[in-house]
């Protein structure tokens, strides 16, 4: 079981509030939780990563554990933490504006 | 009872303001998606329930809402805006080849006869359908197919299809502009294209008379008589008697004719309204004064409306897409500003009010009659 959060905007989309909890299938990857995530919740389809390439959206971060792993390959294994359900997997609006 | 509900699109999210017969009293609701970008937001002329909005962020991309209850509640649907085929590439502001890549949808037309049936004018510049209520797209490819696509270009605003005209007489007729390539026509249901730009003079590009490289900012015909189009483009009021295949100049004795907004009266196919705005470089009104100008005789001769608008120190804009006339008698005529404001005139543009004076920076305005 991992545990995602979503930025506001996000939840609103959703319709969910707080914190989600997936079953992904296989190694807990950015690739996978995404996936999972988009299939519970397909209005999230093309909010997070683009529709046609699958890239992360410019302005969106990936955090968990006090890191930033936005710049991790999709298909890279999330840290134990992450995989165990110990630590949430976030997706943030990245700071931007003045 | 008639009334009218009108549909604003703002920076930070969507309004919805109705009235009854007289348009004195207005109830407003919103924002929907608040903080979202609404580029566009309309309702199905077969179905008045049915609306489509066009809900975007710089973070979160492309959302597609629909609403099936008059804009009570919404559902998301499909945003996968997927090019057709070869992607190609268009001219990039430095002169490069660039491919095509989706950034968002600027304007949403519903079919006239079916209310599940409505197309996207996108950025960068394409034409989309959806059959199935806004499920799924599909490019109407032969636009991008057009021989002069490599040569589009992006106006400052991005390069956008943003207006489509579906043309109530003649079934697979359809128009479209797009910054900052012209007008092109369809007589196939958008299989095939023909640049439709000749007669206009743009003293911004290398070959002022180009097939294609106009900067049309919007075009509007009246339903009753769709083979008169006008035109507001970069700069130039223009109209066009045979369907787009000529355009001459209107602009007349208008004070600047640069501008964005052109709409047609409900029930005078030779009145037309314009904003006026003091230039490319400036966009903001001429001399702090925020008129609207109506011609009677379909261009040429322009009065100012400026009966209950501001005529000192307002320096505000009005984009493409935020004008709209009602259709009831006497005609309304409605337009939203970037400082937020909603006029109405109940008196076909003699007289205005305010709906509301303090909305986030208006982008589009629609307007529903309703009986």
């Amino acid at each position: 079981m991992i545990r995602v959060v979503l930025p506001a905007h996000l939840r609103t989309l959703a319709h969910v509030n707080g914190e989600l909890k997936l079953d992904v299938e296989g190694q807990a990857t950015q690739r996978s939780v995404l996936d999972a995530l988009e299939a519970c919740y397909p209005m999230l389809r093309g909010t997070i990563r683009d529709q046609v390439t699958h890239q992360r959206r410019p302005f969106v971060r990936f955090f968990a554990c006090e890191e930033d792993l936005s710049h991790e390959l999709p298909d890279a294994p999330l840290p134990d933490a992450v995989a165990t359900g110990l630590e949430p997997f976030l997706v943030v609006g990245a700071m931007a504006g003045g | 009872m008639s009334g009218v509900r009108v549909l604003v699109g703002t920076r930070k999210g969507a309004f919805i303001l109705t009235s009854d017969g007289k348009r004195k009293q207005w109830d407003v609701t919103g924002p929907h998606f608040g903080g979202w970008e609404i580029y566009h937001f309309k309702a199905s002329a077969a179905d008045p329930n049915r609306f489509y909005a066009s809900q975007s962020s710089s973070w979160f991309g492309q959302v597609i809402q629909r609403s099936n209850d008059g804009g009570k509640t919404w559902e998301a649907v499909g945003n996968k805006f997927a090019y057709d085929g070869v992607i190609g590439t268009h001219l990039w502001y430095d002169g490069t080849a660039r491919p095509w890549e989706f950034a968002r949808v600027w304007h949403l037309e519903p079919s006239l006869a079916d209310p599940d049936t409505v197309y996207a004018g996108i950025q960068d510049a394409a034409l989309f359908r959806s059959t199935d209520g806004g499920q799924t797209w599909q490019e109407l490819p032969g636009l991008r197919q057009h021989k002069s696509a490599s040569l589009w270009q992006p106006g400052a605003g991005g390069m956008c299809l943003h207006t489509i005209l579906l043309d109530p007489s003649h079934p697979g007729r359809i128009f479209i502009a797009i910054s900052a390539a012209g007008v092109f026509r369809s007589d196939d249901d958008g299989q095939t294209w023909r640049p439709m730009n000749r007669g206009l003079r743009s003293e911004q590009i290398p070959d002022p008379t180009a097939e294609v490289g106009h900067c049309v900012h919007r075009i509007a015909m009246h339903p009753s008589r769709p083979g008169v189009l006008f035109m507001q483009k970069h700069w130039d009021v223009m109209r066009s008697d045979d369907a787009g295949e000529s355009w001459r100049e209107v602009s007349g004795n208008l004070p600047t004719d640069f501008g964005f907004p052109i709409d047609v009266h409900a029930h005078e196919p030779d009145t037309i309204y314009v904003v006026p705005i003091k230039s490319d470089s400036e966009h903001y009104l001429p001399e702090g004064k925020l008129r609207v100008y109506r011609s009677r005789t379909g261009g040429n001769e322009w009065e100012a409306l400026t009966k209950g608008l501001p005529q000192s120190h307002c320096y505000v804009n009005v984009l493409r897409d935020a004008m709209a006339v009602d259709s009831l008698d006497p005609c309304g005529v409605y337009f939203g500003t970037s400082g937020g404001q909603v006029y109405a005139s109940a008196d076909a543009g003699d007289s205005w009010a305010p709906i509301v004076r303090d909305l986030p920076s208006v982008v589009s305005v629609e307007v529903q009659t309703l009986s």
